[in-house]
């Protein structure tokens, strides 16, 4: 394969492009869905081709074809320079890349027991019967999902990069809907979006559907009855992992990327708050605030060996005692601001170009057991299990619903409460951050669906997460 | 739109290999479904073939950043055996032995499966409408066709710094089962869509339309730049229920919304949907349909499944009337698929294809010559539903919101949050006036073309500012 992806990069050179680097890609992935005691949904696919990158002035041109022969390669490298070379028509500065010394290596995620060696037998009785078991306890609307990926790539670039990656992903969802007379409550396990790593079957294993799917439907079904979480302005909040992480997804890992930074994805994604001139300096957050994008982490989705210009992966810090230190960033978008290259630039897959994307953005964690905040909480609510997400295009006003809250009285945890929302600008709530969870609470959250890019792409991304807590927040927001 | 004769041709797959690879998405199909009665005559089996090539041209910052294009072959497969079904689907080099592996790894996953008890079978042979939404000049874009599009916009904002993409896309389909179904479509849709930027507001202009001589960047770029001038420096706003002129764009993702969560005949059927057939749900100006035969809209006649797709009102001068059905959706209310189902969507039920809001007689600036107080919006963002039943949306404007009092608009504001029932806001007594302008709007990857107008109606509630 690396025969393939040379023959692309040698036909954009010749064509005219000063860089130039392709990726030849195999990818398999799985879904099996199950509603209401069956499997509903098997799909199998396969992906296979060769994408090129060319760099002429100022643009990046970029052609995929979904063929692995070196004809179709070179072919492809010679589009790609002629659609760079056709963006001088609306030219700009030009594109330098950020100094890297050209990688050549290996890297294989670990997976204990390969999701493809598992029969479809067990999974469909696997998913058929947590459903059969939720619709039992209280569910009118069960669903389990699991999902797995296998990824192979060979990379080369013009300056001597030649990569190869062996990536296996999977993961597992479930949840139990109740239907009321004016509303729908939804509990999910482990998270809305399940819980997705670069692990083998054995992720799925530990989750342990079964012994929660029981839990989820009896939840489920009471929130139609609990009260309606309470329109506060300023409250204490105490936010479960789940949660933590999509927030940290949100209001720190997207407003971090460079390339959002730099106004590149100004008319769809959008900017980011973050001013450059501020990098170093800013305060992001109270002083616990300490988060790293960093993909090495074993078994976490955002984890590789290299990024997809052959950047060797390594951690970065975002934010350190809250203050704003780090970006997510790529050799284009790092050199704009004179760093290295944060190995951050990942594609979705070889009909995609690569761009800036999360890595393992997370937190590290405190000193503090979920307990611990509760019990030091005089009147507050805890809310978990992220159900709706709202922000900003600069990522600093954001509005969050989760599936479940409790009220908070003296200490103790109390009744349940429905339809929990929360509210805040993103400095300012994470300045208000005081209590965090402690290490025997970190939990390496996957997101298997982040969009971003036009034509858009569907990014893998990872968030380390703890319980934490936060004061003066607005809660209860409604229509 | 009409194409000249052999235009498809231009789509024919290449590459190297044997066989099937060198054959347009018809004959793929027809080959697959041959060789799937030779390897397996008891299976039921249906192939979408999909042919053709993606191009996209991205700006920011006034020049063009990234600029890519994608060759297109993919094939799905769902064969099932006795009630056991499974789907594979491929992108990539497409040879007689990959068909013959590809049905072998689809069949034998179809035998391990249990039992599905709703399967409702496949589709039978019936023709689709004559729906032909091609141009050859999409079909046969350059990348300098697109940038030059996208270099009208950049000059004609006049210095502001601008960003957006223009892209062009041509597809041929092909739908083939066993029961003997063929149906084959095509379509070229071509987009030009950017912001301009002062240093405190934005806005935004777009066009999109299957021909791409329809899209004038010079036009464009005025739009946008005038909208970003009028929005600059903006002020703050209380808070709270106010009067809206919601423009295209905006009112797209309600349609989006109530399409997705409620005419949806699975949400009907598990209670999640606010749909109640028969009941003057919505102001008596709204009548909604989801109609690929409609002249401004892009797409092909048939679904997924091989289902023809014919207009379909589902909401007629404020009556809800009909629901979106797959085959299984179908089967299960007794009803006829109505031709919605997308590939590989089994668990969300029927989609909307071509939504059409229908027009109304006022112009957009006579939609805001009527409003008493309240706000003119031009784009939403980052909306997300809190409750389905309810349809409760969160979300932002974005690209321009103007306070309108008497008639007039009186100044720029500041983006503000709302938290809003997309039903309520267009219940009875709640929908003030319908433009008569009518826009096309798709998503970033051409998805959901929806073909709307403005929109006056009496309540929106903003929760909150953006800035906190």
């Amino acid at each position: 394969m690396f025969d393939v992806a040379t023959a692309a990069v040698e036909a954009a050179l010749s064509a005219g492009a000063r860089y130039a680097d392709a990726r030849a890609m195999e990818q398999r992935s799985e879904t099996m869905h199950a509603r209401n005691g069956v499997v509903e949904k098997l799909d199998r696919a396969e992906r296979a081709g060769v994408g090129v990158r060319a760099l002429i002035g100022s643009s990046w041109g970029f052609h995929a074809v979904p063929d692995l022969t070196t004809a179709a390669a070179r072919e492809a490298g010679v589009r790609a320079a002629a659609i760079a070379r056709a963006s001088g028509l609306a030219a700009g500065p030009s594109t330098e890349l950020a100094p890297e010394p050209p990688s050549v290596g290996s890297w294989a995620s670990e997976c204990l027991e390969d999701p493809w060696s598992v029969s479809l037998a067990e999974k469909g009785d696997l998913l058929e019967g947590v459903t059969r078991t939720m619709l039992e306890h209280g569910a009118d609307i069960a669903e389990a999902q699991e999902r797995a990926w296998e990824t192979r790539k060979w990379f080369v670039s013009s300056e001597g990069h030649r990569v190869d990656q062996h990536i296996r992903e999977c993961g597992a969802a479930m949840s139990a809907t109740a239907v009321g007379e004016t509303e729908t409550q939804r509990r999910s396990y482990p998270g809305i979006r399940g819980q997705y790593g670069t692990r083998g079957w054995e992720l799925v294993r530990d989750l342990d559907l079964p012994e929660n799917a029981a839990r989820i439907a009896e939840e489920a079904r009471a929130l139609l009855s609990a009260p309606q979480c309470p329109g506060l302005d300023a409250t204490d909040l105490i936010l479960g992992s789940e949660q933590m992480a999509l927030q940290i997804h949100e209001s720190v890992g997207h407003a971090v990327e460079l390339d959002r930074i730099l106004g590149w994805e100004a008319a769809f994604a959008g900017t980011s708050w973050l001013d450059l001139a501020q990098l170093g300096s800013l305060r992001f957050g109270s002083d616990l605030m300490n988060v790293t994008a960093d993909a090495t982490l074993p078994g976490a989705l955002g984890s590789f060996g290299y990024d997809d210009e052959g950047t060797p992966s390594h951690p970065v810090d975002i934010v350190r005692g809250g203050t704003w230190v780090g970006v997510l960033s790529g050799r284009d978008s790092a050199t704009r601001i004179g760093r290295p290259s944060g190995g951050a630039v990942r594609a979705e897959a070889f009909d995609r170009i690569p761009m800036v994307r999360m890595t393992n953005v997370g937190l590290l964690p405190g000193e503090n057991s979920l307990e611990e905040m509760i019990a030091a909480t005089d009147a507050g609510i805890l809310m978990d299990t992220n159900r709706s997400w709202s922000i900003d295009d600069r990522r600093l006003n954001f509005q969050f619903g989760c599936e479940i809250g409790w009220e908070i009285k003296g200490g103790r945890r109390g009744r349940m409460l429905r339809n929990p929302t929360y509210t805040g600008i993103s400095p300012r709530f994470w300045g208000s951050m005081d209590m965090l969870g402690d290490r025997s609470e970190w939990t390496f959250w996957g997101t298997p669906n982040c969009g971003k890019g036009q034509p858009q792409q569907i990014g893998h991304t990872g968030h380390p997460a703890v319980p934490a807590r936060f004061r003066g927040v607005r809660v209860g927001v409604r229509g | 739109m009409r194409p000249a004769a052999g235009q498809g041709q231009a789509f024919a797959w290449r590459g190297g290999g044997k066989g099937a690879s060198a054959a347009d998405p018809m004959a793929i199909a027809a080959r697959i479904i041959e060789a799937a009665r030779d390897v397996e005559p008891a299976a039921e089996v249906e192939v979408l073939a999909r042919g053709g090539v993606d191009a996209l041209t991205r700006f920011a910052n006034g020049a063009i950043h990234q600029n890519v294009a994608e060759d297109i072959r993919h094939v799905s497969v769902r064969v099932a055996l006795n009630g056991r079904s499974a789907r594979y689907a491929v992108d990539g080099p497409l040879d007689d032995d990959a068909i013959a592996g590809l049905l072998r790894r689809a069949l034998e996953a179809a035998r391990v499966r249990p039992v599905d008890p709703d399967w409702p079978g496949l589709a039978t042979p019936a023709p689709a409408p004559p729906v032909d939404h091609w141009d050859a000049a999409t079909a046969e874009a350059d990348p300098a066709e697109r940038a030059s599009r996208v270099a009208d916009f950049v000059r004609a904002a006049g210095g502001l710094e601008t960003a957006g993409y223009c892209s062009t896309a041509a597809r041929v389909v092909a739908y083939a089962n066993t029961n003997g179904q063929q149906l084959s479509g095509r379509s070229t849709l071509a987009v030009l869509d950017g912001i301009a930027r002062t240093g405190t507001s934005d806005g935004s202009a777009r066009a999109a339309s299957a021909g791409i001589g329809e899209l004038d960047g010079r036009a464009l770029g005025r739009e946008a730049s005038g909208r970003a001038h009028d929005a600059a420096d903006p002020g703050d706003l209380d808070p709270g229920r106010y009067e809206v002129v919601l423009g295209p764009s905006c009112v797209a993702d309600v349609i989006g919304f109530l399409y997705r969560f409620g005419f949806n005949a699975r949400a009907v059927e598990e209670g999640r949907s606010f749909v109640r057939l028969g009941e003057a749900q919505f102001d008596e100006r709204v009548t909604l349909l989801d109609d690929v035969a409609d002249p401004g809209q892009v797409g092909i006649a048939f679904d997924a499944e091989g289902t023809p797709k014919t207009p379909l009102t589902v909401v007629h001068a404020g009556t809800t009337t009909q629901v979106l059905c797959t085959r299984r959706t179908a089967a299960r209310a007794r009803l006829r698929s109505t031709g919605h189902a997308p590939e590989s969507g089994e668990d969300w039920g029927g989609l909307m294809t071509n939504p059409v809001l229908a027009p109304g007689d006022r112009a957009a600036d006579q939609l805001v010559a009527h409003v008493e107080r309240g706000l003119l919006v031009t784009d939403f963002w980052y909306t997300r539903i809190l409750d389905p039943r309810t349809e409760v949306v969160t979300g932002l404007t974005r690209n321009g919101v103007w306070l309108v009092q008497d008639g007039r608009v009186v100044r720029p504001v500041r983006n503000l949050r709302f938290t809003q029932s997309y039903v309520d806001a267009l219940q009875p007594g709640a929908v003030l006036g319908v433009g008569s302008d009518r826009a096309l709007i798709v998503g970033s990857d051409g998805d959901e073309p929806t073909l709307v107008p403005s929109l006056h109606l009496r309540s929106w509630n903003f929760s909150g500012g953006a800035r906190g």
